[in-house]
């Protein structure tokens, strides 16, 4: 009846896990009992769990990761603690136990924590700076967030119901096979990223086709911000490398489920052909990543320097040439799998020309602050920080791919080391700052700065001195994933390690400080005009928060830079431009397909890892019926009169009229 | 929504999808773009074809795999040893014949014909349906012989690629049904010939892929 699925799946003698689970599920009860009590639950469902609004799909994406950062972070401190304590004894987590840290953390930083943060800021800005009303498919953008949701429920839940993987961020085989991995913890992994892969691959599809369809009237490409370029450049990433995913981990699941035998040991099966695949999905996944950050950076560099971005078109040519060859160098992730020196020297060479168009980026960051005004805001210290950080994190790439120094340096703590320094230094810097620069705009009232400072602060000493040890250590030859050692030379720079993470910490309880004082001082840091920080791009046009509809009347597009050419012309004339005709619109309703969907994607997913296969079935048929149901809808989209948009309008209009004369013109 | 119907039967009775995705949108959709954006019918189709290049490309990775695979028959049976052709031609015709009744659905939708659309739908589903039967028996013979996905990498490649394409035809058919329900229930709606046209477009993609399995798996196998 339950498949594999017994009590023995809690696992009580484990006081670790028991404590996390009683604490994490007392949480939960208490913020539902909280919201009950307060009668939220109607306001939640209608304006959020069931929006297909792409600003609070964005949020509910952000919120999902900071949530899910929490719990990586508590995987990083325990592995610092572990390795601190481990020299010469067991250290106070067990082998398996700590195995499935390691690749909980991995998996959770890269998959619900990068990857939910990076969609969901591009849910919010991208379609506000096109000038659009909402991106392409409304619905099926709610169906991607509760997919990932899924995805991340699982991941959870293994914390608690049997056990998580324990191979590692990708469960390379032959150990992630049935017969090195009898257990849960891989089939929890394979069917959580299945899920949540289809919601990352639908919103691909979505912003690919928002992007290059749904635009203002006179936003043409060369008009778009770079953020929209390196949008489109990073969902064009997702619609061809996560079909690989998908095929490459539904063939371990054929493997794991059905006895098929693609990378086993046995019967012509191939366990290097996994390493190909994966990777040919995995190294494009880093760009996936990052190019959205190197947008962020493009929009705050420029805005908090005052200036328009320095080469804007080289900017977009260098994005999409790290767009094509990020899918020529997966192989260097393997230099020691045996290819041969030649196919080694190409892939090493493809490896470093990658470093061309990310220098030119480089370079034109540093030249739009050249002779600007550059102005200290949280954001731009994240940005500071990026081009500091990311430059070492870019010379130790470069480093690692020559294949020489590869064979001494592959899987060591130079490794960890360096792609900690490029997706922390690169992305988590981008994120934040992206999150600094955009809450204004999302909830009308900007975040405390002195705590955002020091939170910066505190962040990025903490990864230098957590990080920076880990490129010693693997030059001292200390390879990844070590759960005990016997080397005393090794210990001083784990403790300095360990104290970075905790830096880091301070970081992190800084930035959840920030956010719970600047919500109860809203007031004081409220932004009535909608443009904070000085901005240039279309988003800065309507007010903070924007109204469901973005804007009462599509913005007419006339150059680059749109709404800094309109405020400019409007500083000029001490006067607005005249007031618009409005007409009514057609904004999509609200649909609970994506949360109903997910709910059976859930029990779908947790019945597959269980082996429940009636349960399966009754998943499935549900998940079909909900979309059945979605379809029949007979009106999807509702009204919004004319008389709403111009109250709305008017409104801001006179907000920006007031602001109008203390506005000073630009250099 | 009131353009869009008129755009569509707007576009010409050529025929099938290609038919449906032709350009005639503009005249009509210019003065609408300035105001609500771009239609939604070139929207949909085009977000589409966007998702089925993704799914091409879960295609490729088979096709990679089956190819790296191919020798890999551990003493078991080769392509040779198995495939079928005169079935496999069976199959191939069902296919093809398929997607030419789901054209002439197409056409029977815009023209607004029902005994012409429901008795295409009808007759595409059925040919489905067979593809989908011949196939499964292929493989249950393949089984019951011992040469089973278990045998061999080289089957393990062969089930999984054959097998995603028969699993697609039938999520097809499953879509194929619900299209035939929602236009009984609904009529030829904009928003639902809009999906007809994403059917369409899915179930010509399935062939194009089956073209190529049929050329480079069972024709290049039992070459070999």
């Amino acid at each position: 009846m339950w498949g594999k699925l017994t009590w023995e799946a809690i696992p009580l003698h484990e006081p670790i896990v028991m404590v996390t689970s009683a604490v994490v599920a007392l949480a939960i009860t208490g913020t539902l009992v909280w919201v009950y009590l307060k009668g939220h639950f109607p306001y939640i469902w209608k304006e959020w769990l069931s929006s297909v609004d792409h600003k609070r799909i964005g949020v509910m994406y952000i919120v999902l990761a900071l949530v899910m950062l929490l719990r990586g972070f508590a995987d990083a401190i325990m592995m610092r603690a572990q390795q601190s304590v481990a020299l010469h004894s067991a250290g106070f987590l067990p082998p398996e136990h700590y195995n499935q840290i390691f690749s909980a953390h991995g998996t959770i930083m890269i998959f619900f924590v990068a990857m939910p943060f990076v969609i969901g800021l591009m849910n919010f800005a991208v379609p506000l700076q096109l000038g659009a009303r909402d991106v392409a498919f409304p619905v099926l953008n709610s169906v991607s967030f509760w997919l990932t949701a899924t995805g991340a429920l699982l991941v959870n839940i293994s914390l608690f119901i049997g056990e998580f993987a324990r191979t590692g961020w990708l469960p390379y085989p032959p150990l992630s096979e049935l017969a090195y991995s009898p257990g849960v913890g891989v089939d929890y992994y394979l069917w959580a990223l299945q899920i949540s892969g289809v919601g990352t691959l639908l919103t691909g599809v979505n912003f690919v086709t928002t992007v290059l369809k749904v635009r203002a009237p006179g936003m043409n490409y060369l008009r778009m911000p770079i953020f929209c370029w390196t949008t489109l450049a990073s969902n064009l990433l997702i619609v061809a490398a996560f079909p690989i995913l998908t095929a490459t981990l539904a063939m371990l699941l054929l493997d794991r489920y059905l006895g098929f035998h693609f990378f086993t040991n046995e019967a012509g099966g191939n366990p290097m052909m996994f390493m190909n695949l994966i990777w040919a999905w995995g190294h494009p996944e880093v760009y996936i990543l990052m190019l959205p950050a190197f947008g962020i950076f493009s929009e705050v560099f420029a805005t908090f320097s005052g200036k328009p971005l320095f080469g804007y078109r080289s900017m977009v040519a260098a994005t999409m040439a790290i767009c094509i060859l990020s899918f020529m160098v997966w192989l260097h992730h393997f230099f020691t799998m045996g290819a041969g020196a030649n196919v080694n020297a190409i892939f090493g060479i493809a490896t470093m020309i990658i470093a061309v168009p990310t220098g030119v980026k480089i370079y034109n960051w540093l030249f739009t602050m050249y002779s600007g005004r550059v102005v200290f805001e949280p954001p731009m210290l994240w940005a500071l920080g990026f081009v500091v950080t990311f430059v070492i994190g870019g010379m130790t790439g470069v480093l690692l791919a020559v294949p020489p120094a590869d064979f001494v340096l592959h899987n060591s703590l130079f490794l960890v080391a360096h792609f900690h320094n490029v997706i922390i230094g690169g992305v988590v810097f981008g994120l934040f700052a992206g999150y600094e620069y955009w809450f204004p705009k999302a909830f009308g009232f900007r975040l405390h700065e002195g705590l955002g400072k020091a939170a910066f602060w505190f962040w990025i000493v903490g990864f230098y001195v957590a990080f920076m040890p880990l490129y010693a250590l693997g030059l001292m030859g200390m390879t990844r994933r070590m759960q005990h050692y016997d080397i005393d030379a090794w210990q001083p720079w784990l403790l300095v390690a360990a104290g970075g993470a905790v830096l880091i910490g301070v970081g992190v309880a800084l930035q959840v400080v920030q956010l719970v004082w600047s919500i109860r001082h809203r007031e004081q840091l409220r932004d009535v005009t909608g443009d904070p920080w000085n901005g240039r791009t279309l988003e800065w046009m309507t007010a903070s928060p924007p109204p469901m509809f973005n804007y009462a009347v599509l913005p007419d597009v006339e150059g680059e830079e749109a709404y800094w050419m309109r405020k400019q012309s409007a500083i000029e004339r001490q006067a607005l431009r005249p007031e618009p005709e409005y007409v009514d619109i057609h904004m999509p309703r609200n649909s609970a397909a994506g949360f109903i969907c997910a709910f059976f994607s859930t029990i779908m997913g947790f019945a597959l890892i269980w082996h429940i296969w009636w349960l399966v079935i009754a998943g499935f048929v549900g998940a079909w019926a909900v979309v059945v149901v979605a379809a029949w809808r007979d009106e999807p989209e509702a009204v919004i009169p004319a008389a709403t948009l111009a109250e709305v309008d008017r409104a801001n209009r006179a907000a920006r009229a007031a602001a109008l004369p203390t506005l000073k013109p630009a250099l | 929504m009131s353009t869009d119907a008129v755009v569509i039967q707007g576009g010409g009775v050529a025929g099938g999808a290609m038919a449906l995705v032709g350009g005639h949108a503009h005249a009509a959709a210019l003065t609408e773009e300035a105001a609500h954006g771009p239609s939604k019918r070139i929207v949909v189709g085009y977000g589409f074809w966007i998702f089925l290049i993704s799914d091409i490309i879960l295609f490729a990775a088979l096709f990679a795999t089956y190819a790296v695979l191919t020798d890999a028959t551990a003493g078991g049976p080769s392509g040779r040893d198995l495939f079928e052709l005169e079935t496999v031609a069976v199959e191939t015709g069902c296919l093809l014949l398929s997607t030419v009744f789901c054209g002439f659905a197409g056409i029977g939708a815009q023209a607004r014909k029902s005994a012409l659309y429901y008795g295409s739908m009808a007759a595409t589903f059925v040919l489905g349906a067979t593809f989908v039967a011949i196939e499964l028996h292929e493989f249950a013979g393949m089984i019951n012989a011992g040469a089973g996905p278990s045998r061999s990498a080289f089957l393990s490649g062969f089930f999984a690629l054959i097998g995603c394409h028969g699993l697609h035809v039938s999520a097809g058919l499953l879509w194929l049904l619900t299209m035939m329900a929602q236009v009984y229930a609904k009529g030829y709606r904009a928003d639902i010939m809009r999906r007809l046209l994403c059917f369409a477009l899915f179930w010509h993609t399935l062939d194009i892929i089956w073209v190529a399995l049929f050329s480079l798996v069972y024709l290049v196998g039992v070459a070999r």
